[in-house]
C-alpha cells in the first residue's frame, strides 16, 4: 500500500465529512447518540460512549463552515484537472 | 572618496544584522532550560536590542565617516530594521501553530544519550528504572534522562530509512526518484496514522497523562532504528538474517514501548476515581499500551519486506 500525501488529505477530508454529515434528530436520537442524551453524570468518567458523542458533535459544530470551503475547492480542483 | 575605506574593520562587519544569539555554554546543565523557558522576560528583543546597541555603538564611536552618505546610512538602518520586524512576524506566526520551546526540549541531545538510548532501543531487557525524572516541576532535557523521549533519534532514523530504501530498491535494479518520494511519504503517512490512533484512543479513555502529540511522535518514531537494523541484517545476511533480526527488533521495541507507556498511561489516575467503575480503566489502558506494543512489529514487517525480497 503505498500512500502519497494527497492521498493521506483526500482520506481525512473524506472522514471528516463523513462525521459532520450525520444528523442529529434524523438520525443520532434515533439510535440513542444525541447531544441531549449524553450528558449522565457529572462525575469523573464520561465513559466513552459520551466522548465519542461529544466529539461527534463538536467536530460537526467546528467543522461545518472549513468544510464548507474545503469540499468547494475540491470540486473546483476535480472539474478543473480531472 | 566618500567609500574608501578608512577604519581598522572591514566594512561589511559594521553592516552585518545582529548575530544569532550564542549557544549556551554546555558544560552548565541547565542553562539551556532556562534560557528557552524563562528567557520570556529577557527574549529575543532583549538580545536583539543589545546587539543594536553594540553595533550602534562601535559603528558610532569607531569610525565616522564610513557613514558620509546620509541616505545610505538610513537605508541600512531601515534595511535591518524590517529584516528584524519579519523575523519577528515569523516567529509569531510559528509560534502560533506550535510552542519552538516545547520543540526545543526534544533536540537537546547530546552523543552520549543518542548512544545510551540507541542502546536501549535494541536490548532494553537490563534497565531498571523507567521513570521520566523532573526538575523544579517540568520534565529533565534528553540530555540529562535517558528515559526522556527525543525527536532527533526519530528524524534521524527516518532519514536513514529512506537513504537505506533507496539503497535497497537499487540493488534489486528497481530504484527510480519517484520510489523514493512515495517510500517517504507512505512511512511519514502511516506515522501520522499512528500518532492520530493514539490520541483518538486516550482521548476517548479519557486518560489524563502529560503525554503532549510530540511526545507520542518521538515514541512512534523510535521504530524506525529497528527497521533500519532489520533492513540493513536482510541485506547482508539474506532472507534468513532478515526473519531473525526483524523477531529481535520487534521484541526489543514491544518490551521498550510497553515499560516506557506503562509509567506515563497506566498510572496516570483521574482525579477521584474510587469506585466500581475504575475496575474498567486500568484494563482498558492496557489494552491500549499492549495494541500500540503489537502494532510495531506489524509496520516494520510492512514497510520493509518489499525492500529485502
Amino acid at each position: 500500500m503505498a500512500f502519497t500525501l494527497y492521498a493521506l488529505i483526500q482520506t481525512a477530508i473524506l472522514c471528516v465529512n463523513a462525521i459532520a454529515v450525520l444528523h442529529e434528530e434524523r438520525f443520532l436520537s434515533k439510535i440513542g447518540w444525541g447531544a441531549d442524551q449524553g450528558i449522565g453524570g457529572f462525575g469523573d468518567e464520561p465513559g466513552i460512549k459520551s466522548q465519542l458523542m461529544n466529539l461527534i458533535r463538536s467536530v460537526r459544530t467546528v467543522m461545518r463552515v472549513p468544510l464548507i470551503i474545503v469540499n468547494s475547492i475540491c470540486i473546483v480542483l476535480l472539474l478543473l484537472f480531472g | 572618496s566618500s567609500f574608501q575605506l578608512k577604519g581598522p574593520r572591514p566594512y561589511k562587519l559594521e553592516l552585518s544584522k545582529p548575530r544569532a544569539r550564542a549557544p549556551p555554554p554546555s558544560g552548565d546543565p541547565l542553562l539551556f532550560e532556562d534560557t528557552s523557558s524563562s528567557g520570556q522576560p529577557l527574549g529575543p528583543q532583549g538580545y536583539y536590542s543589545s546587539e543594536y546597541n553594540m553595533g550602534g555603538m562601535t559603528s558610532g564611536g569607531g569610525v565616522n565617516n564610513l557613514f558620509t552618505d546620509p541616505m545610505a546610512s538610513a537605508a541600512v538602518m531601515y534595511g535591518s530594521s524590517l529584516a528584524s520586524q519579519g523575523k519577528d512576524m515569523v516567529n509569531k506566526e510559528i509560534t502560533r501553530f506550535m510552542s519552538v520551546n516545547k520543540l526545543k526540549y526534544f533536540f537537546a541531545v547530546d552523543t552520549k544519550y543518542v548512544m545510551k538510548k540507541l542502546l536501549l532501543l535494541m536490548f532494553p531487557y537490563t534497565h531498571q528504572d523507567w521513570e521520566v525524572r523532573y526538575h523544579r516541576d517540568s520534565p529533565l532535557t534528553p540530555r540529562h534522562d535517558v528515559n526522556a523521549p527525543d525527536l532527533y533519534i526519530p528524524t534521524m532514523a527516518f532519514i536513514t530509512y529512506i537513504l537505506l530504501a533507496g539503497m535497497a530498491l537499487g540493488i534489486q535494479k528497481r530504484f527510480s526518484p519517484e520510489v523514493l518520494g512515495l517510500c517517504a511519504s507512505t512511512a511519514l503517512v502511516w506515522v501520522v496514522i499512528e500518532v492520530l490512533v493514539m490520541l483518538l484512543g486516550l482521548y476517548l479513555l479519557t486518560v489524563h497523562s502529560d503525554l503532549s502529540t510530540f511526545d507520542l511522535v518521538a515514541y512512534s518514531g523510535y521504530k524506525y532504528v529497528g527497521m533500519i537494523f532489520t533492513v540493513l541484517c536482510g541485506l547482508l545476511f539474506g532472507s534468513d538474517g532478515y526473519f531473525v533480526a526483524l523477531a529481535w527488533s520487534s521484541c526489543a521495541l514491544m518490551f521498550f514501548i510497553v515499560r516506557s507507556l506503562r509509567m506515563k498511561i497506566l498510572s496516570s489516575l483521574s482525579s477521584d476515581s474510587m469506585g466500581a467503575g475504575a475496575a474498567a480503566k486500568p484494563r482498558m489502558r492496557l489494552y491500549i499500551t499492549v495494541a500500540t506494543a503489537a502494532f510495531q512489529p506489524l509496520i516494520i514487517y510492512w514497510l520493509t519486506s518489499h525492500l529485502v525480497r
